[in-house]
């Protein structure tokens, strides 16, 4: 403001150049943003066109057989399928416990706070470790502690199918159990923020007509709860489906069908990290239809789980 | 009213002290000490994990290891110095063009959408996407930039295919904190910088972006310390070495940049599945390497959270 304008201020019309700047940002940030909407189609539509040769000669038969002969040109990814399905359901059942029991403790008073907070961090921590250090870890140390345990398993309940053979090594087990310690962080922290998230006076009422801690935690808390504990869960089911590099390195890579958890396994992400580097020809097509069903299981959990989350939201 | 005669004291007072041999006050503390004893299996891998690391790779850490280059099977020597560059090199990559289009595309969804179709539409999209298991980024790279290089350059795998398969995992997560750490700027401050004539433009530039900038280098600090440790969608784009990424510096641009890198992570993968003792022990090593690097970048993230909710 120049000292000889009487007027408090004046009003300057916008330069060409910074309309220009400001429109053009615009559609930059526009564009940037459509990228990375494209970006999931791209992927989509890449790994559909790479495996449509397959899926042409192989038809449905794909995901029931299980044969993996890339000199006779006969692909199955059925073994894969079964050993993506069942390592991340059993991982699941064994890791939601888990994880929402130290979720329930470390959200609950039971002990101090700064305890509570080192045990929260401590399982964050957990998920900052790469999954390839954890398949190491799984090869030299887990796997040999854990045979006796599974040859007693296998000489015990041997007449069961899923005991029917001798541990030798890597196998489907011990991927469950690695996959386990890779998905508990991320359904304790989730259910730890879903937990937390319950208004206290819902607690408060609860305690005030007489409950006992754990009534109101499993009548009020977690049914209040339950919606980001579920979508939670289905995220860890998701992450589990496509994990890798833990499973690759202890799960045996065997395509033959087994129903023994004992017996080496494969996934369809551990047949990924294994052929696709070599493999060419027909056998590429293959594996990009195994990994075209790899995204569509993946892509079905998680939406459910955002599906999920919406309809089980309790309004308080 | 049965429960109540149980209830009331000898002077016919209500008695409202706890009884701890009531069946439901045992059930609860089993409850409690079941959950305690959940947490505590919990966090017992990481310090199993974390022990073997240090016991097993940081025993054998020595300045020399990161002079050298990975030995090939059989062979003595050796160490983890390419690998480590490698590592960095595809993290730069990858942040290079994760950052910008991540970063972009949070300031549309905070800042420009104003809910509409478009933009739910690009937050499903982030969502679904952040869900898509990174070796997939690994098939999607091959399928389209490996193939390309390949049919361009008679190249395949390289440095470049390597940092894009990251920088698909690490776009999600960049957009998410962004669009979130936007979000929680006040608006006040939006109309504030408005009010005095700013353009859109220059307030989110000078004013929403530097009052999230926090929780968005959280977002970029989180979404690096996972590209540094991920394995699965490098083993079919950047592959492995056994070299050095370049001569020299010039040759990097020109050669390296084209050519297959070594990584820690694809390093430790291969060489956990060797039969020689000298490799799994630079499993180990790089092992203990990369897991100190993630965790430092993840207190990093940490420290950076809580200047956001100063």
């Amino acid at each position: 403001m120049s000292p000889k304008s009487d007027k408090l201020y004046e009003l300057r019309r916008r330069r060409p150049s910074e309309r220009f700047l400001d429109v053009g940002f615009k559609n930059l940030f526009t564009i940037l943003a459509a990228v990375v909407a494209l970006l999931l189609f791209a992927v989509l539509y890449v790994v559909f066109m790479g495996g449509l040769d397959s899926m042409g000669r192989y038809g449905w038969g794909f995901l029931v057989t299980s044969s993996w002969n890339p000199v006779d040109d006969e692909y199955g990814a059925g073994a894969a399928i079964y050993g993506t399905l069942i390592t991340s359901l059993l991982s699941l059942t064994i890791a939601v416990p888990l994880g929402v029991g130290t979720a329930i403790f470390i959200t609950e008073n039971i002990i101090p706070l700064k305890i509570r907070n080192l045990i929260g961090l401590m399982v964050e921590l957990l998920a900052a470790i790469p999954s390839v250090v954890l398949g190491l870890w799984a090869i030299f140390v887990m796997e040999p502690f854990i045979r006796p345990l599974l040859e007693i398993l296998h000489q015990r309940l041997g007449f069961l199918p899923i005991f029917s053979t001798a541990p030798m090594g890597p196998g489907t087990l011990p991927a469950v159990l690695i996959l386990v310690v890779m998905i508990l962080p991320i359904i304790t922290a989730i259910s730890r923020d879903a937990l937390h998230q319950v208004p206290t006076s819902l607690r408060q009422a609860a305690y005030g007509v007489g409950t006992t801690r754990w009534g109101t935690i499993l009548n009020i808390i977690l049914p209040a709860a339950i919606s980001g504990i579920v979508g939670g869960i289905m995220l860890a089911l998701g992450r589990a489906m496509g994990e890798t590099m833990a499973v690759t390195m202890i799960i045996g890579n065997s395509n033959n069908f087994s129903f023994s958890l004992l017996a080496p396994g494969n996934t369809i992400s551990s047949m990924l990290a294994n052929q696709f580097g070599e493999a060419d020809g027909s056998q590429v097509s293959s594996l990009m239809y195994a990994a075209f069903v790899l995204i569509i299981l993946t892509l079905v959990v998680n939406i459910l789980a955002q599906l999920m989350v919406k309809r089980l939201r309790l309004k308080y | 009213m049965g429960y109540l005669s149980r209830s009331l004291t000898d002077s016919g007072q209500p008695d409202l002290s706890y009884k701890p041999n009531i069946s439901r006050n045992i059930t609860s503390r089993l409850l409690t000490i079941s959950a305690g004893f959940f947490a505590i299996i919990s966090v017992l891998p990481l310090f199993l994990v974390l022990s073997y690391i240090i016991i097993k790779g940081g025993s054998k850490l020595s300045l020399q290891l990161f002079l050298e280059t990975p030995p090939p099977p059989g062979l003595e020597g050796g160490g983890i110095g390419s690998a480590l560059m490698g590592t960095l090199i595809l993290t730069v990559i990858a942040a290079l063009v994760a950052i910008p289009v991540g970063v972009g595309g949070g300031i549309y969804l905070a800042e420009y959408s104003r809910g509409k179709r478009f933009s739910q539409f690009v937050r499903f999209g982030t969502n679904v996407l952040s869900g898509v298991p990174s070796i997939i980024s690994g098939v999607f790279i091959y399928g389209t930039v490996v193939v390309l290089s390949n049919w361009l350059f008679q190249r395949s795998f390289s440095a470049i295919a390597g940092g894009l398969a990251l920088s698909i995992l690490m776009i999600p997560t960049i957009i998410k904190t962004t669009d979130e750490g936007l979000k929680l700027v006040p608006e006040d401050l939006r109309r504030g910088a408005f009010g005095v004539g700013a353009s859109r433009f220059i307030t989110v530039m000078r004013i929403t972006l530097p009052s999230a900038f926090p929780s968005i280098a959280t977002g970029i600090v989180l979404g690096i310390a996972r590209a540094a440790g991920e394995t699965a969608p490098l083993i079919f784009t950047a592959s492995f070495s056994y070299f050095w990424p370049a001569r020299s510096f010039g040759d990097f641009w020109s050669e390296g940049l084209l050519s297959p890198i070594s990584s820690l992570s694809v390093l430790i993968y291969n060489f956990a599945g060797m039969p020689y003792d000298l490799q799994q022990e630079l499993a180990w090593v790089a092992s203990f390497v990369l897991v100190i690097m993630i965790l430092i970048l993840n207190l990093v993230a940490r420290w950076l959270a809580r200047l956001t909710t100063r």
